[in-house]
């Protein structure tokens, strides 16, 4: 097999190096097919500075009409697989038509690129950033090769964060207080509250906090939307009194949150709520969802 | 089907053995460091403990594994921490956990670590600890997972002196998170018991019960921190634990819970903040058994007081007494379904207390007494057996702390209660009265004692109402009644002019006893006046009679009032003895109508009352015992009695007692003193006659029944002459003696005389006394010369 493939095997090789590759920060992606990888890492505004080397295979000679490296914005959506629509396109030329003979090293930059919107791996959307290299060709396909990178861009605190409290329940029967001291967590945040009751005539078996993330993908009638529970936290065990005041405490650190995306290029957004889920002794469960706002902020460290 | 306990037990296996199965891997992590793992199976372990399958007690047995192995986890923690892991981090590591309960045991060890490692102040963990458990709502898990968190924070509390003391006042921060973990677990256990079925409700009582020391705990971890000075308690610790145990409403917790607090608490502690501890009791739930929680508070207290008396002063200053007794009162109203017993127990206690503090305040003794009464007024006499052990108890303990009597006399209250006992324990409790002063030798000497005593005892001196004739015992009754004369015989009065008074309330008291008891109260109040008599007779002559209101001879008017009484038993043989012995005391104090008086009422009696001719032998010998020695009579008198003893001895049914009396007689008129009267002739006629007796007595024999009788009489008759014969009566010769001897041995050597060995013998020794006499020589030698046999 090896054999066979290696008989179409590229003329070239092409790889693509960042300036700071070696001191770059990288981010660990799962992949599609589950495992983890290193991605670098960049935010909005930043240059993205590095060299593509371009290696003939031992005794060939590349022809071409020119060598171009692109830096790709995308988003996929499932529902439309195949289909790429790129928000952001950059093109740098790196070389006019000719020949390459031998190992060719070709330094690029894009400075202060605007890269408005994370990375993102969803159940039904990705967005991605890559450079593209691609070696044009006459008769013959052009050769292209990608290099992913990841993009997270911070916010800084927020000037205004709202606790959110509120008082809900079924007449007669539960009535409770929540407190969630903010409405806006970064996402190593702690969510801190408490849950106040002021009437219970159901037995109650015990009371969770959900992190649910909603993603909704397209527009208009081909909305797709995607609930998942990130995280199940237990806040109460057995059955509290009237006037009985459950402390929360939840460190959104050990879970794989993003920030809340809204409206992402008129796509898809991805929102995030926090469920507070009170079960019964017959497994009856109340609930009341409210959306957080999550964030990603600068990590000083 | 299994039954439930089979379940149980295969719900237990099956949690050990996940707990083992985890602790397992729990320890291969920590042998490889590996701290995630750790935390992963030490959460997973922990899980089992979120069971609600299991009873308490077997629920203890998975909690006391898993606190083995947080053990060895919280060792890991801190050689983590000492390796460089920061205890912060691992802080809020442990409280990733999806799960609470898991993740609250965890947060309790790490936090143990972290007060250790002293990153933070121990009160903000401790605070944070205490405030995160409350995720814990279901009352046994709850309960378990807060006595952990006390008992890991047990030594790491920041007391004073404590390594953890942090600024200025930690202590409070102490006390408040001790508190704080006390009110919760006290909910938690309170609520434990609406859980479940309604019909399992009993069982769940005894499960809260076996739960209870968990609960407790906290308080006696309160009473060990240094910190919690007398100030702190009073503004701090009680009140907050007593709204706690005042608004929990429950019967079982409040019990428990006061219980505590008496017990853990030290006793200077309770005497100075009485008023706010009392002043919870009435509001405890009606069923709370508050008189036990009460009774246990004034023994602590009793006890104290008894530990030395420095302490005292602060009792009185404190005003002890009035805040329990005002305390008492209030329960009791407070509680209207208590039993009878309960008050009157919860008096008991106060009573004791009352004694061992304020010994020497009786009206406070008098006063718990009085409210007893206001208890128990309007109430019938007592059935409950129970009430009137505890009105027993009430009683006696006065008794039992003065030793005296006379103090519990005092009480005005104490007879009142006493009328609230049924008539048999009304007696009992007289008897032990009786027996106080018999052990006690105490001296009851003014007649208002004594009028107050017997008020106490009058169930013994009188026929009480409604009593049932029949229901007494014969030999219970003479026993009472023999404490009762012995009781008569203590009481003692130096003055005279008092003891009279004594003696008259006494007489009014037992005259009302009726003819079962007189026999027996009577004697003992003739002798203790005849001892008046006696000493009144010793100092007599010197004081001017006038100003003596207290004469012999108006006690002897008293005696014969007295005697009289038993007139309506009837027991004329005991009235006649008394009687001889009032005359005898007459005669000594020279009042010669007097005892003429006494004897002339012996003599109706023995003519009237006694009839059975053995009951007229020994009446008439003690008459003529008595009559012997007088000496106040004037000869007309004694010549009436002794012609009257005399005629009586004669008349007597047998010959033989005839025979007795008559020689008996005899003395009667030979006193053998300086003035007493020695008229030979009617001695000599006495004999004479007693012979003649003996004779008839000797033919009767021969007739009715072939041989006469012994000799025995003539010997005694012979002894008589030797007697007079010796005394120099004149009349009484030599010759008479002789002759008398050989009518003796006619009489023996006759056939149809029965021979009687000790006759013989009687006869034997009395000639060999005349042949004694005779050859002692000297005057009697001679005297005996003539006298041949």
């Amino acid at each position: 097999m090896n054999y066979l493939i290696g008989a179409f095997k590229p003329p070239c090789n092409i790889s693509i190096t960042f300036a700071d590759g070696r001191t770059r920060k990288q981010a660990s992606i799962k992949k599609e097919n589950g495992k983890t990888a290193m991605v670098p890492l960049f935010q909005s505004h930043e240059n993205i500075v590095g060299e593509v080397s371009i290696e003939p295979t031992q005794g060939k000679k590349v022809e071409h009409n020119g060598v171009k490296i692109e830096l790709l914005g995308q988003i996929e959506l499932y529902f439309d697989r195949g289909n790429f629509y790129d928000f952001t396109s950059l093109v740098r030329e790196l070389d006019v038509p000719g020949d390459i003979y031998e190992t060719k090293r070709y330094p690029f930059e894009f400075s202060s690129v605007e890269m408005p919107y994370e990375s993102y791996n969803g159940v039904n959307v990705r967005l991605r950033y890559i450079l593209k290299v691609t070696i044009s060709r006459n008769y013959v396909s052009n050769i292209v090769e990608y290099q992913d990178f990841w993009v997270r861009n911070y916010t800084p605190l927020p000037s205004i964060n709202n606790s959110i409290k509120m008082e809900v329940g079924i007449e007669d029967c539960l009535h409770i207080e929540f407190e969630y001291n903010k409405s806006k967590y970064h996402l190593k945040d702690v969510i801190v509250g408490k849950i106040y009751f002021l009437l219970v005539r159901i037995k109650i078996k015990n009371m969770e906090l959900e992190i649910r993330r909603r993603e909704s993908t397209g527009s208009g009638p081909n909305t797709y939307v995607e609930t998942e529970t990130l995280a199940k936290f237990e806040l109460m065990d057995g059955a509290p009194v009237r006037g009985e005041s459950i402390p929360i405490r939840l460190f959104l650190s050990p879970y794989e949150l993003t920030p809340t995306y809204r409206n992402i290029n008129n796509k898809f957004s991805v929102k995030y709520y926090l469920n507070l889920v009170l079960v019964d002794e017959e497994d009856r469960r109340y609930f009341k969802q409210q959306e957080i706002t999550m964030y990603r902020l600068l990590e000083t460290s | 089907m299994l039954s439930d306990a089979e379940d149980e037990e295969k719900w237990l296996a099956e949690g050990i053995a996940g707990l083992q199965h985890n602790a397992f891997y729990m320890h291969r992590a920590l042998d490889s460091n590996n701290i995630r793992d750790a935390l992963k199976y030490s959460a997973q372990m922990l899980s089992e403990l979120r069971t609600s399958k299991l009873s308490p007690h077997k629920y203890y047995e998975l909690y006391m594994r898993s606190f083995d192995e947080l053990r060895k986890l919280e060792m890991f923690f801190k050689e983590e921490t000492k390796r460089g892991c920061s205890v912060i981090d691992l802080y809020e590591l442990v409280q990733h956990a999806g799960n609470i309960l898991p993740r609250l045991y965890l947060l309790c060890t790490v936090g143990s670590v972290y007060i250790k490692s002293k990153e933070a102040p121990a009160k903000d963990v401790l605070k944070d600890l205490v405030e995160m458990c409350r995720g814990i709502q279901h009352p046994v898990r709850g309960l378990f997972l807060r006595s952990y968190l006390a008992q890991i924070s047990r030594d790491k509390l920041p007391d004073i002196g404590s390594e953890y003391e942090g600024d200025a006042d930690s202590v409070v921060d102490a006390v408040e998170f001790v508190l704080q973990n006390f009110t919760e677990m006290n909910k938690l256990w309170v609520r434990m018991q609406h859980q479940g079925p309604v019909r399992e409700k009993e069982k769940r009582e005894k499960e809260r019960s076996e739960l209870r020391d968990l609960v407790g705990k906290n308080l006696h971890v309160l009473s060990q921190i240094e910190g919690v000075d007398l100030e702190m308690y009073k503004e701090t610790v009680l009140p907050r634990v007593l709204e706690q145990v005042v608004n929990c409403k429950d019967e079982l917790a409040q019990y428990y819970l006061m219980d505590c607090i008496i017990q853990v608490f030290p006793d200077e502690y309770h005497l100075q903040t009485l008023e706010t501890l009392l002043g919870a009791c009435p509001q405890l739930q009606p069923t709370v058994d508050i008189k036990t929680v009460l009774s246990r508070l004034m023994e602590r207290l009793s006890n104290y007081a008894a530990s030395s008396t420095e302490v005292l002063p602060e009792f009185l200053q404190v005003e002890a007494f009035a805040k329990l007794s005002n305390a008492i009162g209030k329960v009791i109203e407070a509680q209207v379904d208590m039993p009878i017993v309960g008050a009157i127990s919860l008096y008991v206690s106060l009573l004791t207390f009352t004694l061992r503090v304020h010994s020497d305040r009786l009206d406070y003794v008098d006063q718990v007494l009085g409210a007893c009464i206001k208890k128990l007024s309007g109430k019938a006499k007592l059935e409950d057996n129970k009430a009137t052990k505890q009105i027993v108890a009430l009683l006696s303990a006065p008794l039992e702390k003065y030793n005296d009597i006379v103090t519990a006399l005092k009480l005005s209250n104490y007879p009142r209660v006493m009328d609230h006992l049924d008539t048999g324990t009304n007696k009992v409790m007289a008897v032990v009265i009786i027996q106080s002063i018999m052990k006690n030798t105490t001296a009851i000497s003014t007649s208002d004692k004594v009028e107050a005593l017997f008020e106490l005892i009058k169930g013994l001196i009188k026929d009480m109402d409604g009593t049932p004739a029949d229901e007494l015992d014969d030999e219970d009754f003479k026993e009472e009644q023999n404490s009762v004369a012995r009781l008569i015989h203590m009481l003692f009065n130096e003055d005279p002019e008092e003891m009279f008074k004594i003696i008259c309330t006494v007489r009014r008291h037992i005259l009302q006893g009726g003819p079962t008891r007189l026999p027996f109260t009577v004697p003992p109040l003739v002798f203790t006046t005849l001892k008046l008599v006696r000493r009144l007779q010793g100092q007599d002559g010197d004081v001017a009679g006038e100003e003596v209101p207290v004469t012999p001879k108006k006690i002897f008017q008293l005696l014969h009032q007295t005697i009289e009484a038993l007139s309506s038993v009837p027991s004329p043989e005991l009235a006649l003895r008394l009687y001889l012995q009032c005359a005898e005391a007459a005669n000594d104090c020279d009042l010669e109508p007097v005892a003429y008086e006494f004897f002339t009422q012996a003599f109706i009696l023995y003519e009237e009352e006694i009839a059975d001719s053995k009951a007229q032998v020994t009446a008439i010998h003690l008459i003529i015992g008595t009559l012997q020695r007088m000496n106040a009579f004037g000869v007309e008198n004694r010549d009436t009695l002794t012609h009257k003893a005399t005629g009586y001895s004669a008349k007597l049914l047998k010959k033989p007692d005839q025979c007795r009396a008559v020689y008996a007689c005899s003395h009667l008129f030979w006193v053998d003193d300086q003035d007493g009267i020695k008229d030979g002739e009617r001695v000599l006629l006495c004999l004479k006659r007693a012979l003649r007796i003996a004779n008839a007595a000797q033919q009767m024999a021969n007739v009715t029944r072939g041989s006469s009788g012994p000799v025995t009489l003539f010997v005694e008759i012979l002894n008589k002459y030797l007697y007079f014969f010796e005394k120099g009566n004149p009349q009484i010769t030599s010759k008479a003696i002789k002759d008398l001897v050989e009518l003796i041995m006619t009489e023996m050597q006759s056939d149809n005389t029965t021979s009687d060995p000790s006759a013989d013998a009687f006869f034997a020794s009395t000639l060999r006394y005349i042949q004694f006499q005779k050859q002692k020589g000297g005057a009697m030698g001679e005297k005996y010369e003539p006298i041949n046999v």
